[in-house]
């Protein structure tokens, strides 16, 4: 009986299916269609992991300096129960990786987390150091949903930590049930990127978390979501360029009264151009810029309008710089230019006044960068470059403001030590003639090479050129478009 | 004659609402007075109804309490900005504003010789602000005009709050020898709820020798003149016993129990009132 009654209902059941497929056809499919369901398990980690992949664990990558020893459980301390998460985050100069970090994935297809509110753990330190990274949504695929809350201080008693759900209905199915990382504690706040030495007095340590899971707080309120870090920008482009929508945040208050705000991804968001014939946003927060006029690019999450919005101008295509010359890899040192091989890491910005707007653009695959209101910029990049035995600086630039203009170009020299300081550092400018700057129009110039004889506000000209570390633009709050910085000879 | 008219209907409205919802209220043991004898609605959009409210103006200095004896930062206007009705609901709001030399504009309304009662439920619904630096409260204080001054008149805090406790609201009596800092209180905690998501009703039930505290449907602290002379080591007079009770709203910014706002705090914010009711 039993069996016969199964499969009367196998056989039936398709054809039900099929019925609604065929009376649907006329009314659209998508009305009576069910979506599939995912499980809701709140838990992640109680005293073992919850319905994660068997690794458990996925490393960032050690190629990237993530150290996956760093990892384990650790059956002698838990907030509860009889087990915890280990993490040994290794001092500066550990030779499996200087940080750890990684996710831990659902091993299904994903859960339905729209029914909770935030991700919470309680969590311990061996010292009160930080912790850079929590959040989730991170699945090392398409990282749709990827929420990053803001870097937490242990203490080295259990305390409870919270990271809200932007908003909660857009994850019906997701992988990504954490994600963390954790360097050495920089305990003398010396940190400097750019001296790799300040690392070394920071220390290693252990940390611990306990009850990770997804909860249905109710005392996650006051959303107050943020795009272009909450700031009103107006800005100047061209028709085919692209821009990104960045600086994207949700802040929210809990219930111990903190504000907590959670860096969102941008498919977190509903974004708007008021005038989609000039640019248009796509969910990964792209502007696609596509013809002349004015549009207000503004963006939603969960239906609150975000702080920050961007004017946009299009003023029409955009005419590039010519390419430049085809030349011997050994006659070029480039710093920017899609012509040849530049510099590694370059930074447009490396110190730069407070009122310059900087961006980039990409036409056809050149890269343009433009300068705003600019008084002083520097572009620096990784290491330093012997320039001694090239001709000239060249160098493209396009006038985008009107009255009175003025650019010194200067070069500097980190001397011997090969870093910024050390009494060693040289530097010296030149000030193109205000003649050749014409608005609207891109102009090549080419400086020679022990043309930068001006004493610049620090140095007093003609620098060494054994160990160039900057190319610097001076101005007097002109505006420019620039492109094809590099060193070349004759 | 309207006040008395408005109140006989909204007695007869209220009533039939009690006994359509009989049931439920069967269960709500904190109710025993369920005589409708004054109530603001706030159904009429606009300028608050002046024959019930008065409007505090000031920064307290006129009165002699600069700072309304808290050194609160707030200057109460009866601007519409700070104080109106908009469909069906009383808001008052705090801005950030330079005003009259204070940062901050708000309201403070209260019943003095408008409405005043001795004992009774006083309940208000309300959605909270929130922040650092916010206090709001939904409170009574005795009838001084028989000369007599506070603390000796008597204050009942149905409801106060501070904004940087979004989970919390808190219920206190002062009285003489127990006024300000020791003044009687306790605190109660919403569990997986907060005051300014959403509209919570705050009330006392306050009879000869008790005040009930409740929110909601729970009853969460009773007073009575015992508490008072255990809490001061009998040196606390009950005087709740001995006058009419006058009703006062008002969001206070900054003062010695919330601290100042600071720079997370979003400006503006407001208070929301559903209604004021008072039983016998």
């Amino acid at each position: 009986m039993k069996n016969r009654k199964h499969i009367n209902l196998k056989t039936i059941c398709p054809l039900i299916l099929v019925l609604m497929m065929l009376s649907g056809c006329e009314r659209g499919l998508s009305d009576e269609a069910v979506f599939a369901t995912f499980p809701n398990t709140a838990d992640i980690y109680t005293d073992s992991p919850v319905g994660l992949t068997d690794e458990f664990f996925k490393s960032f990558d050690p190629a990237l300096g993530a150290n996956p020893e760093g990892f384990g459980t650790d059956d002698n301390v838990a907030f509860e129960g009889n087990s915890s998460i280990r993490i040994d985050v290794p001092a500066p100069g550990d030779a499996n990786g200087s940080f750890v970090g990684g996710i831990f994935l659902d091993r299904g297809e994903g859960r339905d987390l729209t029914g909770y509110d935030a991700l919470t753990f309680w969590a311990r330190g061996s010292i009160t150091a930080t912790v850079g990274l929590v959040g989730f949504g991170t699945d090392f695929e398409d990282n749709k949903f990827a929420v990053n809350g803001p870097s937490i201080r242990l203490s080295t008693d259990w305390r409870k930590y919270i990271i809200p759900i932007p908003d909660p209905s857009k994850l019906i199915q997701e992988k990504g049930m954490f994600v963390f990382s954790a360097g050495s504690y920089d305990v003398l706040q010396n940190d400097d990127p750019a001296i790799g030495t300040s690392f070394d007095d920071n220390l290693g340590f252990t940390f611990w978390m306990d009850e990770l899971r997804f909860e249905n707080l109710g005392t996650i309120a006051q959303l107050r979501p943020a795009i272009f870090s909450g700031e009103d920008l107006s800005e100047q482009l061209f028709v085919g360029s692209t821009k990104e929508i960045d600086g994207l945040s949700a802040t929210f208050n809990i219930g111990t009264g903190d504000n907590v705000t959670v860096g969102s991804a941008p498919s977190y968001f509903d974004f708007s151009s008021s005038n989609t014939g000039v640019a248009f946003v796509n969910e990964l927060g792209l502007i696609e810029i596509v013809g002349e006029g004015t549009t207000m690019i503004t963006a939603q999450l969960d239906g609150v309008l975000a702080q920050g919005s961007l004017n946009l101008e299009v003023l029409g295509s955009f005419v590039g710089a010519d390419v430049p010359p085809v030349r011997d890899p050994g006659d070029v040192i480039s710093i920017f230019s899609d012509a040849y091989t530049s510099v590694n890491n370059l930074n447009f910005a490396a110190f730069n006044d407070d009122n310059v707007q900087i961006q980039t653009q990409s036409f056809n695959g050149d890269q343009i960068v433009t300068y705003d209101n600019l008084t002083f910029v520097g572009l620096g990049w990784d290491g330093t470059n012997n320039v001694s035995a090239m001709t000239h600086l060249h160098l493209d630039v396009q006038l985008s403001s009107s009255a009175n203009p003025a650019l010194t170009v200067q070069l500097i020299d980190f001397g011997a030590d090969n870093s910024d300081g050390g009494g060693d550092d040289t530097g010296g400018g030149f000030t193109i003639p205000s003649s050749e700057l014409i608005e609207g129009t891109w102009v090549s110039i080419d400086i020679p090479i022990n043309g930068f004889t001006e004493a610049t506000a620090i140095f007093p000209g003609s620098p060494n050129l054994n160990n160039i570390a900057r190319v610097a633009f001076v101005s007097n709050g002109s505006s420019f478009i620039i492109d094809n910085v590099y060193f070349y000879r004759e | 004659m309207d006040k008395n008219l408005n109140k006989i209907i909204g007695f007869l409205v209220i009533s039939c609402l009690f006994i359509m919802s009989c049931t439920t209220d069967e269960n709500q043991t904190v109710v025993t007075f369920t005589n409708l004898v004054a109530e603001d609605n706030f159904d009429v959009d606009g300028q608050i109804n002046t024959s019930f409210w008065n409007f505090d103006i000031g920064d307290g200095s006129e009165q002699g309490l600069p700072g309304w004896g808290n050194n609160e930062l707030q200057f109460y206007t009866d601007r519409s900005e700070n104080v109106t009705v908009e469909n069906g609901f009383l808001l008052i709001t705090a801005k950030e504003e330079n005003f009259n030399g204070a940062q901050y504009t708000s309201a403070r309304i209260q019943t003095k010789g408008k409405f005043q009662q001795r004992y009774g439920r006083f309940e208000a619904r309300i959605r909270l602000p929130f922040g650092q630096g916010m206090w709001p409260a939904f409170w009574l204080l005795g009838d001084d005009s028989d000369g007599n001054i506070w603390p000796q008149i008597g204050e009942i805090d149905i409801m106060e709050n501070t904004g940087d406790a979004p989970t919390e609201i808190f219920g206190t009596v002062h009285g003489p020898g127990y006024s300000g800092e020791d003044s009687i209180s306790k605190t109660y905690t919403l569990e997986n709820d907060r005051v300014d998501t959403g509209f919570h009703i705050y009330g006392i039930e306050w009879g000869a020798d008790y005040i009930n505290y409740y929110i909601d449907d729970v009853l969460y602290y009773q007073i009575t003149p015992e508490d008072v002379n255990e809490e001061t080591d009998g040196q606390g007079t009950w005087v709740f016993n001995d006058r009419q009770f006058y009703i006062i709203l008002n969001l206070a910014i900054g003062g010695n129990l919330p601290g100042p706002p600071n720079a997370e705090t979003v400006f503006p914010q407001t208070m929301v009132v559903d209604y004021v009711r008072v039983y016998q």
